[in-house]
């Protein structure tokens, strides 16, 4: 995106931010109108993903079947309608198909289908899968001397998947440096805190212990963000995992870090007091 | 006498050899599908994914997501057992080119017992849409499944097995995707098999043959999609119909023939296969016998519908 890579960092934040909260205001414009969906994980991931999808990621709606283009593997399938959102945005599918989020004429399912919706790299849904789909999507690039990067966002609780931990393996062992995992620590899942249904600390031990890189940063500064996924991209040698610090439903001060708003939708009166809050650009350094 | 498995290497290396934009992997049983043969041949597109058959077919999603044509190994209780979530949710429902060649299927593991046999992978493997399943009844049929499982769109299982298995076919052989086989007409019976009872069926026609009984004798070697057409025309034809396989007689070949059979054309069936049972250890050749799964069980399955 040459665009944003000439704007000053001051600019870039605000730009960001904004797109940011763009996100955050579809996401529960969709959920609430569909009375279904997962608020709180779509929230939590939407500064990490504003900034894959509009800095930092080199893809384009004009071509999203490219085989050189820079690969988003929503592990966290739940948080499909932050990834919608950045689509529409990013003019892959039309804004206004925002509106039918899991409805029977729509093809925003509940879960992304990559078969229906263009700029949906792959298909996921049932957690723990996407760390291994992104190394395939890495070995697939290797083989065919392609330069694409491959970013996979995974859930904290998604993490308790053993599968998280063979892909993990499987991509040390074979050095995927274009690999850069993304967990969305918000330290919350269905059944309460991740810390006590079942702890997945010390994250950042574990991952060094299987061979990563492991960068930390707060998962809604997107200056952060941003310096980490280049950091990411300059490795060699080894797969990159950022952890992510971020909080649920981030930004609706009633609906932050409460396990409840994992996958309930806001109700009219909900939904309104929340867009009111998600009106106006955050303060500059939170 | 020849392994379906010794197809594996054979074809693989071949087919990238013609260039096709293959990429295997497997679940360090490289050595028992052969894909080790492959991996010297093709040290690039080969991945042995370590004893992981749930990120082994992750790994293969993401491959065929990025335009690769994947063959995933190891054996079929885990490949598909363990793995099922991995291909329903993924593989088959969006419709990726993961083709499934794991090796020991059914009961012809033999010794390594009801833990490492297979008598529901078809079963598991039907209720997918997208999935389409192969069951070779000997080397030359499982050579041309493989080649068209490369050539087919989408998800492929072809019905690997361990042991060496008699020739039914010769090396002029050609699959046709979907038809089910006429291999022995007849007029009293029709024997439907598939994998190693293909032989068995045909052995129990030469059986009853000599007691004046003409049966037709079927190898279903595409499950999925069934040939209905064939099934029913034979059936409509003998009036009796025998299923025989090594899998559960639940789901699996005769699950199928008798849903295609009692919607179209209800007629008498008795199908030989696991009765809803585990396997257990032996060597291969007393299982069957143990199991009912024999030509003699098929004739007198046979007989008793006469």
């Amino acid at each position: 995106m040459a665009t944003t890579d000439e704007l000053s960092r001051s600019d870039l934040k605000r730009y960001l931010e904004e797109r940011a909260l763009t996100l955050r205001r579809h996401c529960l414009e969709m959920i609430g109108r569909a009375r279904s969906g997962h608020p709180g994980g779509s929230l939590s991931a939407a500064d990490i993903v504003a900034v894959l999808y509009f800095h930092h990621m080199h893809q384009s709606h004009k071509n999203p079947r490219d085989p050189d283009r820079d690969r988003f593997v929503l592990s966290k399938g739940h948080a499909a309608p932050v990834l919608y959102a950045a689509l529409a945005e990013n003019g892959y599918i039309p804004l206004r198909d925002l509106q039918g989020l899991r409805q029977l004429d729509s093809k925003l399912e509940g879960h992304p289908d990559m078969n229906k919706v263009p700029g949906v790299d792959i298909t996921s849904g049932s957690l723990g899968q996407g760390l291994s789909a992104a190394n395939g999507m890495a070995l697939a690039g290797r083989i065919d001397g392609r330069d694409y990067r491959v970013y996979v966002l995974i859930g904290d609780g998604e993490s308790q998947e053993g599968m998280i931990w063979e892909a993990a393996m499987f991509g040390a062992h074979h050095k995927l440096d274009r690999v850069t995992a993304i967990v969305d620590y918000n330290n919350l899942q269905i059944d309460g805190h991740v810390s006590d249904i079942i702890e997945v600390q010390p994250l950042k031990d574990k991952w060094r212990a299987f061979g990563w890189h492991v960068l930390e940063v707060d998962g809604h500064d997107v200056i952060a963000i941003e310096d980490a996924l280049k950091e990411a991209d300059m490795m060699h040698g080894k797969p990159t995992v950022i952890l992510a610090r971020t909080v649920k439903c981030k930004g609706v001060s009633f609906m932050e870090n409460k396990a409840d708003w994992h996958g309930k939708a806001p109700n009219d009166d909900e939904l309104r007091r929340a867009l009111e809050e998600l009106s106006c650009v955050p303060e500059v350094g939170a | 006498m020849k392994a379906t498995r010794e197809a594996i290497p054979a074809v693989l290396t071949e087919l990238a050899k013609g260039g096709a934009d293959i990429v295997a992997l497997d679940a360090d049983l490289a050595k028992s599908t052969g894909l080790d043969k492959f991996a010297a041949a093709f040290p690039d597109r080969f991945f042995d994914c370590g004893v992981a058959e749930q990120n082994m077919i992750g790994t293969a999603n993401g491959l065929a997501a990025a335009g690769k044509t994947v063959f995933v190994g190891g054996f079929t209780v885990f490949t598909v057992g363990r793995a099922w979530d991995q291909l329903r949710n993924v593989t088959c429902y969006a419709n990726l080119n993961v083709k499934i060649c794991s090796s020991h299927a059914g009961i012809s593991v033999g010794e390594d017992g009801a833990t490492h046999q297979t008598f529901e992978d078809i079963a598991l493997l039907r209720m997918l849409p997208t999935m389409k399943i192969l069951v070779p009844a000997d080397y030359w049929q499982a050579a041309e499944m493989l080649r068209a499982a490369a050539a087919l769109d989408g998800p492929v299982f072809v019905r690997i097995g361990r042991p060496k298995v008699p020739f039914v076919y010769d090396e002029s052989y050609k699959f046709e995707f979907g038809q089910a086989e006429v291999l022995r007409p007849g007029a009293d019976v029709t024997l439907i098999g598939c994998g190693v009872t293909v032989k068995m069926a045909l052995d129990a026609a030469t059986e009853l043959a000599e007691d004046g009984i003409h049966a037709e004798v079927i190898n279903a070697a595409t499950i999925k999609p069934l040939d209905e057409d064939t099934i029913i025309a034979s059936a409509a034809k003998t009036g009796r119909v025998v299923t025989a396989e090594e899998h559960s007689v639940i789901g699996g070949l005769g699950g199928a023939v008798a849903e295609v059979l009692s919607e179209n054309l209800p007629t008498p069936l008795r199908r030989v296969g696991l009765a809803d049972r585990y396997g257990k250890s032996a060597p291969y050749e007393e299982l069957f016998p143990f199991f009912g799964i024999t030509a003699e069980e098929i004739a007198a399955a046979a007989r008793e519908m006469l």
